[in-house]
């Protein structure tokens, strides 16, 4: 019988089946239970987990993006991209880091500073990324570490591009420079943080900054399949970059290489300016430094050199210094005076060195005095006593309103260097509004010879002279060259139409107009009229010809009689400190008062005279007087800049065939 | 009992050759072919030491299944104890002489093979069981004293398997042997009663796993909460097995497990690869595949007249179930990840040697299925 046999066989067997047969229909259930899983992850959820897996299987590496370039009016380089040797090291494709590290340090003599940074620099990164073991190696370097390259397994010589500024310290200021990005870059800016790979330089001040979206260019991106240790199994896909755009300026590298050589050792700034197109020719400030410093991390004492310089390099004076303008804003003080029927070209004043007013005396830089002047003799002498005399009777709410038409008191390029300073052009109001005072007369008088609360920037002086030389119509200053903007002829002939409607006009009265208005008004008033009428205007730019050009003019040892490069300036010496009784009898030499305490010397031009093209301002920071120290510059300038006009007009005829 | 003459008497070599199961047979060889392909498609499409080594011992267990087959299942009868006796001798041996890998000493070294010797246990302990119950009568299977013996024939194993440690496979023989022990008649209100104190002694049983243990039953419950540590092999093993789709990406197609994604793609995660590249269908092939091996062994131990060849069959069919579900689960997410291969696919010589020898007490049950046991 079976088992157990009987009943109990019976029994046993009857048992087993039975919970067999329950067994079976746990299964089916388990089975379906299973097969539902794999249908809802299959099928359902299909989609989502085949994501998952092409983001496990690919990844991306981004090349960092090739910056465009800057480039002169004549195509010069001014900011490119120069091919670097850099050394890479993968950390995971190294059999023995340390060992190869160590290698690297002796045959590039790596301080060890630098190598615990690159130590660091590893321990924040995963190990398939790519580790900078030098971003600008040597020439002698690179041959090195290539005859060593056996024994270096893992290290990999690369060919790369980094920014290059040929220039030096030339454009410093007028380009700014790149530097590692930092966070606040990335915050700031949406367009780097999307191209950003580790190590991109990015702007950090001036037109690199400003122009930072056009220039950066877009990453290349090489897509890899990789396994689960993020190494990189095949490429699938390469997308090469673009490089960022060129931008090219309208500055002459020539002459901003002048400027330099002419402002060496000094502080201070010169800036040129076409008077008709707005172009400006060169933009310097000084002393500069060489913006390639900053590409590789600036080194720490280089770093100390240029923030302990006395004369700060950091400062961009051309747009950012803010200095009394002196008697260079005398000629706009004339002109508001004479639109405003103030005086007459006749008037004049009895200058004794020396006039009393209000219970003050005023001084007039010479002590002798002038004796007996008119309007043009003031100018071309600068006598400050005449100038008192006719501010007083001005009044300095009419000259407010004449300078800032000019173009003081207001940002030249609105927007194009973040660092651009307003100055100040006071009025009756500022002061009530700004320190809570009224306005005291004396203070007008100060006012007239461009001291006190006046406060300007050397290229608002130099927008002021081109304004006043294209015969008083207002320009629009440029800096970025654009194929399509208006032509010498073109803005001629709408200045002349503009000159020639305002004379059929005698509806055009007082200069007094509203301010808001005046402001609304002003970016439809290119090429109109700054005037009321012309002939004042003549008459300044006269008296500013007769002032270098005639003797007795302050400027007249700077003067070229070579009609092709004559040309016609104000100078203008601005007192840092109010100068005291004592101070005035010791009449002390420049070299025996402290460099702080110093005088600015500037001066103001436009040439050549017969059809003026170019306005320049020149200024030296501590310099002394303007006669001596501004003036003999702008004189080395005059011929080169030109010179260098001719050579500008072919450019410009060549570029309009291209069209 | 027709054809009784010629069944119970001496059976030629052909007539036992023609009463094998052959459905089961060609299941099995189908299950190999499969695996075979899944392995080589593991190893990058390339016939490399996995795909090989898997191959050949397909071919010589297959083999050896085929000629044991012919074995009396008398002999099996015989042996049942020894069987087991051997095989914890084999654990006792492993767990003092034998080879650690992977922080777990589970093998022996036989000189021509290294032997899991808890792989063999699984079907030893479902042999020992059905000759226990073979004899033993219906009213006195619940008899306290009767159960003490199963008890420890089932406990020993255990905790020698679990001091390995090996948690993953001392849970399968634990679940083998009590499906035997239900199946074989033994009230229900042990299974819960012991179950309750499971439960109980949960928290102390706790205190004594491994930390990387404790981890994985924690990742179970979150695996997101550290996609790249622990969590990481469940995440990967549902990433593939969600991207396969209907279809499949394809034979030599997947990219989870060429691209290293997979954790012991050869081994436990082999049916993850398999479905990565086969999808939905495939997989579900695949469960049919088994469902039909489980039914043809279900069926062969119905049919079988000696209670000890129908309890091996239910037991082994009931074993093969679990390791196959527990395996899945384990992959789809559906239970923590413990060490359990599937059947046949998954690469390892000691889980094929034991299924195998499973399978040949099979079709000896099915070869001599009218054969009586005294």
């Amino acid at each position: 019988m079976f088992g157990g046999g009987g009943d109990s066989g019976y029994k046993k067997l009857s048992t087993v089946n039975r919970r067999m047969f329950i067994m079976t229909a746990a299964k089916l259930v388990i089975f379906g239970g299973i097969i539902t899983r794999l249908f809802s992850l299959q099928i359902n959820e299909n989609k989502k987990y085949l994501t998952l897996s092409d983001k496990n299987r690919l990844r991306e590496w981004r090349l960092p993006p090739v910056r465009g370039d800057f480039e002169d009016f004549f195509g010069n380089k001014i900011a490119s991209n120069l091919k670097v040797y850099q050394l890479h090291v993968v950390p995971e494709q190294v059999e023995d880091f340390r060992y190869l590290m160590i290698r690297l340090r002796d045959i590039l003599d790596i301080d060890s500073k630098t190598f615990k940074k690159i130590l660091k620099k590893k321990s924040q990164q995963k190990s398939w990324e790519t580790l900078i073991i030098s971003e600008n190696l040597s020439w002698d370097q690179f041959a090195k570490i290539n005859f060593y390259l056996h024994e270096l397994s893992g290290a990999k010589p690369v060919l790369s591009v980094a920014r290059n500024y040929p220039y030096n310290e030339k454009f410093t200021h007028l380009l700014g420079y790149v530097a590692q990005a930092s966070e606040k870059d990335l915050i700031e800016n949406e367009v780097i943080k999307k191209s950003h790979v580790p190590g991109l330089r990015v702007g950090k001040i001036g037109l690199e900054k400003t122009y930072e979206n056009q220039l950066i260019g877009s990453n290349g991106i090489q897509r890899y399949e990789v396994n689960a240790y993020g190494k990189r199994i095949n490429q699938i896909d390469f997308v090469e970059g673009k490089k960022g755009t060129n931008i090219k300026l309208t500055v002459d590298t020539e002459i901003q290489a002048q400027c330099n050589e002419l402002l060496k050792d000094k502080a201070g700034s010169i800036c040129v300016m076409d008077i008709y197109t707005g172009e400006l020719i060169a933009m310097h400030s000084s002393p500069s430094f060489d913006p390639n410093l900053f590409l590789y991390g600036i080194s720490h004492d280089n770093w100390n050199e240029i923030l302990n310089n006395p004369k700060k390099p950091l400062i961009n004076r051309s747009i950012q210094g803010l200095y009394p303008p002196g008697s260079t804003i005398k000629p706009i003080v004339a002109l508001s005076a004479l639109e405003n029927d103030v005086i007459s070209t006749k008037f004049k004043v009895n200058c004794t060195g020396k006039t009393e007013m209000y219970g003050q005396t005023y001084h007039c830089w010479k002590d002798t005095g002038h004796g007996i002047v008119n309007l043009r003799d003031a100018l071309k002498v600068s006598c400050d006593t005449f100038f008192y005399e006719m501010s007083r009777r001005l009044g300095v709410d009419r000259l407010n309103l004449t300078a800032k038409k000019f173009g003081l008191g207001e940002k030249v390029f609105n927007g194009t260097y973040n660092e651009e300073k307003e100055g100040l052009i006071p009025s009756t109001q500022w002061k009530k509004n700004a320190l809570g005072r009224g306005w005291v007369l004396g203070e007008t008088l100060i006012t007239g010879i461009g001291q006190g609360y006046m406060q300007t920037t050397p290229l608002q002086l130099c927008l002021m002279t081109a304004q006043l030389a294209n015969g008083g119509f207002k320009i629009k200053p440029k800096i970025i060259y654009d194929k399509n903007s208006d032509t010498y002829e073109k803005i001629k002939s709408e200045m002349e139409k503009n000159r020639i409607e305002l004379l059929s006009d005698f509806q055009q009265d007082d200069a007094l107009v509203d301010f808001s208005l005046e402001k609304k008004k002003r970016d439809t008033d290119l090429y109109k009229p700054l005037y009321r009428n012309q002939e004042n205007i003549k008459f300044v730019l006269e008296a500013m010809f007769a002032s270098t050009n005639e003797v007795r003019g302050t400027s007249y040892s700077s003067r070229i009689s070579d009609k092709k490069y004559q040309f016609a300036g104000k100078t203008g010496t601005s007192q840092v400190k109010k100068i005291t009784e004592i101070q005035r009898e010791l009449d002390l030499d420049i070299s025996q008062i402290p460099y702080e305490e110093r005088d600015h010397a500037l001066f103001v031009a436009f040439g050549p005279y017969v059809n003026p093209r170019y306005a320049l301002s020149v200024f030296v920071e501590h310099g002394g007087a303007g006669s001596s120290a501004a003036a003999p510059l702008a004189k080395k300038l005059f011929k080169n800049i030109v010179d260098r006009h001719e050579e500008r007009e072919k450019i410009r005829e060549k570029s309009l065939m291209e069209i | 009992m027709f054809k009784e003459t010629a069944l119970s008497g001496q059976t030629t070599f052909f007539q036992k050759l023609r009463s094998m199961d052959y459905i089961l047979l060609v299941c099995i060889l189908i299950l190999g072919v499969i695996s075979s392909l899944a392995m080589y498609a593991t190893d990058g499409g390339e016939l490399l030491y996995h795909t090989k080594s898997h191959v050949l011992r397909f071919i010589i267990f297959f083999g050896m299944m085929f000629v044991l087959s012919f074995l009396n299942i008398r002999f099996w009868h015989a042996t049942g104890y020894l069987f087991y006796i051997i095989v914890l001798g084999l654990l006792i041996w492993a767990s003092l002489y034998g080879i650690t890998a992977s922080g777990s000493q589970r093998w022996v070294d036989l000189y021509f093979i290294n032997l899991q010797p808890s792989e063999l246990m699984k079907i030893a302990i479902i042999v020992c069981f059905a000759k226990f119950y073979h004899r033993a009568q219906i009213n006195q299977i619940n008899h306290f004293k009767n159960l003490l013996v199963p008890m420890m024939i089932l406990i020993l194993p255990i905790l020698l398997v679990v001091s390995q440690p090996d948690l993953g496979t001392s849970i399968l023989i634990a679940l083998s042997g009590i499906i035997v022990l239900w199946l074989a008649g033994i009230n229900l209100k042990y299974f819960i009663y012991s179950g309750l104190f499971l439960l109980i002694s949960m928290p102390f049983v706790i205190a004594f796993l491994k930390p990387y243990q404790k981890l994985r039953i924690l990742t179970f419950f979150n695996p997101d909460k550290d996609p790249l540590g622990a969590g990481y092999q469940i995440i990967q093993s549902k990433i593939a097995i969600g991207s396969g789709g209907l279809t499949g990406k394809g034979f030599l197609k997947g990219t989870q497990g060429y691209l290293e994604f997979l954790p012991e793609k050869h081994t436990d995660f082999i049916f993850t690869l398999f479905s990565e590249e086969h999808g939905f269908i495939g997989s579900l092939t695949l469960l049919f595949i088994y469902g039909v091996i489980i039914y043809r062994v279900i069926d062969i131990g119905k049919n079988a007249r000696s209670f000890f060849g129908k309890l091996f069959c239910f037991g082994f069919a009931s074993s093969i179930f679990v390791f196959i579900t527990v395996n899945m689960s384990m992959v789809l997410g559906l239970l923590p990840i413990v060490g359990s291969p599937l059947p046949i696919m998954s690469y390892g010589g000691s889980s094929m040697l034991a299924t195998m020898i499973g399978f040949s007490i099979v079709m000896s049950t099915k070869i001599y299925q009218k054969q009586l046991i005294a």
